[in-house]
């Protein structure tokens, strides 16, 4: 099953276009089986279910959802830190969960990973310096000066400069802003095909946190890098993705270009996240929001049908609460996975 | 502001002792708050907005260097209380806080109902069954059902805990609560039903609120007014209708336009640099180094100047 990645890589030197996919999740199934005293079967936690989607070369697109929604659940799989229970994830045509040894090395290249807490992704007792390095000495660049200049090169491509003010300082002598700019560095400094961004700005203070997003933004197109944004926050997806997808307990909702999820949005769970968001605008304090009661419900029982059907204000009786909805059509690029549009 | 006051702080210090030297939180902070009204108080992490709340509540810990000025409640000069009095009759009773991850600040080995029960037996005292009567009362205005007073905490999602914690500020019915970011950690439709619940609240018991948060959107759904601190002090105070569509001061302005927004086609913007450090604050105004409008008499500190009912610390507006 295996396949010699790296020698295929040079028989096909790798020309793709905007149009090709990198990649392609297919059917993906991801749950946690729960145990009773550390033995008996209990069910499963169903952190995704049935989710499939493409990304094409250098396209970035955003996952919303609210914590608990199977967003970091799908994301680790993508990084190969969970096994699939079900589906595929292929990444450049290959099935990353059939690679061997090598060929996870190889697929470690080509996907870098930007932490959530930058402080706690970085190692407290290592140098910036050490930390940069550390990527490009596991993947075997042996020349300590051809890895002091890539250091250098990522960090300007960060806007850390002057580099030799960074260079010998630790973790904790940085700001927030600083430490999560190196984070983006070592995710950039293999040169990767594909980063995946976990909340990238969420711990950090509200004036900086444009800044960062605008940094990443340059970096993929620049790249021509396709970029996972994971978020909650919908008010900073328009300026930084092309495509959103909403996910709600383990299932992606809404899958539609921008601009035009944020003008018609389909799904009333996507609809309730927008009506949420508040704009800064006094008129905001005298009237109350329309948001659907409710939980968003355990992932080990989930409801039947539409899992969002006990809280929609515009659930269809004996249908939605009875049977899944497959994706609709809106408009080209954009389905929802909601009878309304049967 | 409002014809009466309910609270007024007058050159409000609170520095803190450190082995760097002296931190100035709370830098000679002025304001006014009316009855029913809610004031935002904005700013960056680290300009001092939670330890503001920790200097009206004298919630201090004990490294304090200077803590001075005046706190009037009512007209009374709450500063001149003794600590057994003010916690007698001040806390609960006048005013309460809703802590930072005020949901992880519940008791994990007590049912929620004793706890929200508790501050009325202990100030009012009031008996277990009354007080318990009071916080189901309380529990129905926040929106929790009645039946989790006998739950314990870790039984109850982020959103109800932080609606258990709301409800035990308002149990002895204060005049003001202090919300230090009351939904920074809840999900965004979470965090709108608190806010409905916020907003409900100032209607029905007419409760005012001090909001301390650096959320710019999500604090317009309860402002009447917005205080802006920066660096220990406050920089601009403004009702929210002008204040959210024309802001003073030139860091209320870069704060506004750093805001990402959802309905509006405007790039967001950031502001370069990063605020002083509170243990060696610049002279003259504090936010020049970061300034567009930077002039030379930036060097001197610059006064509170009154336009148009609003007030502004800048050289711009003299």
């Amino acid at each position: 099953m295996a396949v010699n990645i790296e020698k295929e890589e040079k028989l096909i030197p790798s020309k793709k276009t905007k149009d090709d996919v990198l990649l392609s999740i297919q059917d993906l199934h991801v749950w946690f089986e729960l145990r009773r005293f550390g033995f008996g079967h209990a069910g499963y936690v169903r952190a995704v279910d049935n989710v499939s989607f493409d990304l094409r070369y250098g396209e970035a697109v955003a996952v919303v959802g609210e914590s608990g929604c199977g967003k970091s659940s799908l994301m680790k799989s993508i990084l190969g830190l969970n096994k699939p229970t079900k589906g595929r994830i292929l990444f450049d045509g290959k099935d990353i969960n059939t690679l061997d040894t090598r060929g996870w090395h190889w697929y470690r290249r080509q996907v870098g990973y930007v932490q959530q807490d930058p402080f706690g992704a970085l190692a407290p007792f290592m140098t910036i310096q050490r930390i940069l390095e550390e990527p490009l000495i596991v993947n075997g660049v042996k020349d300590h000066v051809e890895r002091e200049a890539r250091v250098r090169k990522a960090m300007e491509e960060v806007k850390l400069y002057p580099a030799d003010d960074f260079l010998t300082k630790y973790p904790h002598m940085l700001s927030g802003g600083q430490q999560q700019r190196i984070v983006i560095a070592r995710a950039m400094i293999l040169e990767p095909k594909l980063i995946v961004a976990d909340e990238p700005v969420s711990m950090l203070d509200a004036s900086v946190r444009v800044e960062i997003l605008k940094l990443l933004r340059g970096l993929q197109e620049s790249h021509n890098l396709a970029m996972i944004y994971i978020t909650h926050d919908l008010s900073t997806v328009r300026y930084f993705s092309e495509r959103i997808f909403v996910m709600y307990a383990g299932n992606i909702v809404e899958k539609s270009p921008v601009g035009d999820l944020l003008k018609h949005a389909a799904h009333p769970y996507t609809d309730a996240l927008l009506t949420a968001t508040s704009d800064p605008d006094s008129r905001n304090a005298e009237t109350f929001k329309e948001i659907p009661p409710g939980e968003p419900p355990s992932l080990v029982s989930p409801p039947s049908g539409c899992r969002f059907h006990p809280r929609c204000p515009r659930r269809i009786d004996n249908l939605c609460d009875i049977e899944v909805p497959p994706e609709f059509d809106i408009a080209a690029n954009h389905v929802a996975a909601c009878w309304l549009y049967k | 502001m409002a014809e009466k006051t309910l609270l007024r702080l007058e050159d409000l210090k609170l520095h803190f002792r450190t082995t760097q030297g002296i931190v100035q939180a709370v830098d000679g902070v002025n304001f006014s708050l009316g009855y029913n009204e809610a004031v935002v108080v904005l700013g960056e992490s680290g300009c001092g907005k939670s330890s503001l709340a920790k200097a009206i509540l004298r919630l201090l810990p004990r490294n304090v260097a200077t803590y001075s000025g005046k706190v009037f409640i009512n007209d009374i000069d709450v500063m001149q209380l003794d600590d057994e009095e003010f916690r007698r009759n001040v806390r609960w009773l006048m005013m309460s806080l809703v802590p930072q991850a005020a949901m992880n600040s519940l008791n994990p080995v007590l049912k929620v109902g004793d706890q929200v029960a508790e501050p009325m037996m202990v100030h009012h005292g009031v008996k277990r069954e009354e007080a318990l009567n009071t916080a189901r009362t309380m529990f129905q205005h926040v929106g929790v059902p009645e039946a989790f007073l006998d739950r314990y905490a870790f039984e109850l999602s982020g959103g109800m805990r932080q609606r258990v914690a709301i409800a035990m500020s308002l149990v002895t019915s204060p005049a003001l609560v202090i919300l230090d970011e009351p939904t920074s950690a809840l999900d965004v439709l979470t965090q709108a039903n608190i806010f409905n619940v916020l907003k409900r609240l100032k209607r029905e018991l007419e409760t005012s609120f001090i909001l301390i948060t650096h959320d710019i959107a999500t604090s317009s759904e309860l402002a009447d007014s917005v205080a802006v601190m920066y660096a220990g002090q406050i920089v601009e105070v403004s009702d929210a209708k002008n204040f959210f569509s024309a802001p003073l001061h030139p860091y209320s302005q870069k704060l506004m336009a750093s805001v990402p927004r959802l309905r509006a086609e405007q790039e967001p913007d950031f502001i370069t640099g990063r605020p002083p450090s509170l243990l060696n604050l610049p002279t003259g105004c504090r936010f020049k180094d970061r300034c567009p409008f930077r002039m030379e008499r930036c060097e001197e500190d610059p006064p509170m100047v009154a336009k148009d009912r609003r007030l502004v610390k800048c050289w711009l507006h003299v």
